[in-house]
C-alpha cells in the first residue's frame, strides 16, 4: 500500500511517519501531484499557522491537487481546518471541501487548548473499535464549529468537532499519532479503510 | 472534558538519563527511550527532555536521541535545555519533538519568543521560568536557579504570553527539590492572570501535592522527577486517586 504525507512544510511530519512505521506500513513525504494521486492513501498534516500554510500549499499548487483526490485524505489538525470552508486565523481561504468557516476559541477558555480530551457522537468508520469519550490528544487555538459533517465532537466551552467526513475526506482536529492506543487504531482504521475509489470522482 | 497533564520530567546528558533511576523492570534504565516508553505505557499524559549537555558535538546526539523517542512513543513530548535559536528549534520539532522549552535564552533575547511563535505556531513554543520569592517578591532566575535577574515572575509571564508562547513551565525554586509541595499561591496568580496553559513544577512529594496544584494552585498540569524515577508514586495510583477527588484526569 503506498501512503503519501503531503509534506508542504509543515512542523512535525516525523511524528506521523514513525506512527505510519509502527503500524506496519511505510509512508513517504512528498509535494509533488502526481506522487501524491498515485497514493491510496494520503495523510495532510499541519502543525503551524494558516495563512502562511495555506501559501505553502499555493506555492506547490497543492490546493488545487487536494480536493480533487479520490482516494481516502486524512487531514489532522491544521490540515482539517485548511479542508474547511475558511479560517479567521489569517483571514484565510480553505479548500472548501468541508463547508465550515473555522473560529478562534473565545477567551473564556484557556487558548491554546493543550492536553487530553474526549470524544463523542462518533459517526465514522475511521471510529470502528472506539469507544465513545476516549481520550485524544489535542493543541490547537482554532476550532471547526458542529456542522453537517461532523463525526466526532468534543467540549471545551463550546461543542465543537473534533472530526469532519465527507465522502472520501477525513479530517480530524486531534493528533491520532499521539493519542496513544486509541490514536494507534483511528490511525489504523484510516489506513485500512476500504473505498470504492471511482465512487468519489468530483 | 480537558484533563489536567501528568508530566514526568527526564534530565538528560550526553544521550543518557541522569539521576537514579528505578525503574528495575528496563534493560537499560539509563536509556531515555527505554524509560520513555515505561511511561508513556503507565498512563502519562506527556513527557519533558531536559538537556544539560553543553557542548554543540552533544546537542547532535540530542538530535538523534529526539529522533529516537519519536519513533517509539505514542505521547506528545517537550524537549528543552541550551535551546537558543529558531534554528534550533527547528531542528528539534523536524526531529520530531511536539514542543520546545526556552528559558534562558527568552530572558537574554526576548525577540526569540515572537520569532518562534510566529515561525511554528504558539502551541509548540513552551517557556519555562525558575523563579526564587526573595523578600516575599517572586524574582525570574537563570541557569538552573543560579543567577539572579531583575524581572519580576508575574511581570515577565505577562510578557512571555503577549509575545506568543503558548504555555508556560514554572518552577518555584524554593520548593524544588523539597518534596513540600508545589508553589501553589504563585501558581493560583499565574494561571488567573493569563490566558494559557501553566505546567506546575518544583515540590512534588506526595499524590495531596498534585491534587493541591490543580485545585489550589489552578495549574494545569503537573511536572515531577524524582517521585516518577524512584517509583515514590506510582503514575497510575496517583491518576487513580485524583479522580477519586473529582479532578478531571485521563484514566
Amino acid at each position: 500500500m503506498k501512503i503519501a504525507i503531503v509534506n508542504y512544510g509543515a512542523g512535525n511530519i516525523q511524528s506521523l511517519k514513525f506512527a505510519v512505521q509502527r503500524l506496519g506500513y511505510e509512508a513517504y513525504l512528498s509535494h509533488d501531484a502526481a506522487e501524491i494521486k498515485a497514493a491510496d492513501k494520503v495523510i495532510f498534516p499541519g502543525v503551524g499557522q494558516a495563512s502562511s500554510a495555506m501559501k505553502m500549499l499555493k506555492k506547490t499548487k497543492l490546493d488545487t491537487v487536494i480536493p480533487t483526490l479520490t482516494q481516502p485524505v486524512l487531514g489532522i489538525c491544521l490540515g482539517m481546518q485548511l479542508m474547511c470552508h475558511s479560517s479567521e486565523e489569517g483571514s484565510t481561504q480553505g479548500l472548501g471541501i468541508f463547508d465550515v468557516d473555522v473560529h478562534r476559541f473565545e477567551n473564556s477558555v484557556k487558548v491554546p487548548q493543550i492536553g487530553w480530551n474526549q470524544i463523542a457522537n462518533l459517526k465514522s468508520t475511521l471510529f470502528a473499535g472506539i469507544k465513545e469519550k476516549e481520550y485524544i490528544y489535542l493543541v490547537h487555538s482554532y476550532y471547526a464549529p458542529l456542522c453537517k459533517e461532523t463525526v466526532a465532537t468534543t467540549q471545551y466551552g463550546l461543542t465543537y468537532s473534533t472530526a469532519l467526513q465527507k465522502d472520501n475526506f477525513y479530517g480530524t482536529q486531534f493528533h491520532p499519532e499521539k493519542s496513544s492506543k486509541a490514536g494507534t487504531q483511528i490511525l489504523k482504521n484510516f489506513l485500512e479503510l476500504k473505498l470504492e475509489t471511482n465512487n468519489f470522482k468530483r | 472534558m480537558l484533563t489536567k497533564r501528568i508530566v514526568p520530567c527526564l534530565d538528560i546528558k550526553d544521550g543518557r538519563t541522569v539521576k537514579g533511576i528505578n525503574f528495575i523492570d528496563l534493560k537499560d534504565a539509563g536509556d531515555p527511550v527505554e524509560l520513555a516508553k515505561a511511561y508513556a505505557d503507565t498512563g502519562a499524559d506527556e513527557l519533558v527532555f531536559l538537556d544539560i549537555s553543553a557542548t554543540e558535538e552533544k546537542r547532535k546526539t540530542l538530535l538523534d536521541l529526539v529522533m529516537r523517542v519519536a519513533a517509539s512513543i505514542d505521547i506528545p513530548f517537550t524537549v528543552g535545555g541550551g535551546i537558543s535559536s529558531v534554528s534550533d528549534i527547528d531542528a528539534l520539532l523536524h526531529a520530531g519533538a511536539d514542543k520546545v522549552s526556552i528559558n534562558s535564552s527568552a530572558v537574554k533575547n526576548p525577540l526569540l519568543i515572537d520569532e518562534a511563535s510566529a515561525k511554528f505556531g504558539a502551541q509548540c513554543i513552551t517557556v519555562a521560568i525558575d523563579a526564587k520569592q526573595i523578600d516575599g517578591e517572586w524574582m525570574v532566575h537563570l541557569v538552573g536557579g543560579k543567577v539572579p535577574t531583575s524581572l519580576n515572575l508575574f511581570e515577565w509571564a505577562s510578557e512571555v504570553e503577549q509575545r506568543g508562547a503558548g504555555e508556560i513551565l514554572f518552577t518555584s525554586m524554593n520548593h524544588d527539590g523539597t518534596k513540600a509541595g508545589f508553589a501553589n499561591e504563585a501558581l493560583e496568580i499565574l494561571s488567573e492572570m493569563l490566558n494559557i496553559p501553566i505546567i506546575a513544577s518544583g515540590g512534588a512529594g506526595t499524590v495531596q501535592h498534585f491534587a493541591d496544584a490543580f485545585v489550589k494552585g489552578k495549574a494545569d498540569a503537573a511536572l515531577a522527577a524524582s517521585v516518577f524515577h524512584y517509583k515514590e508514586i506510582e503514575i497510575q495510583d496517583l491518576k487513580k486517586e485524583l479522580q477519586n477527588q473529582g479532578i478531571p484526569i485521563r484514566i
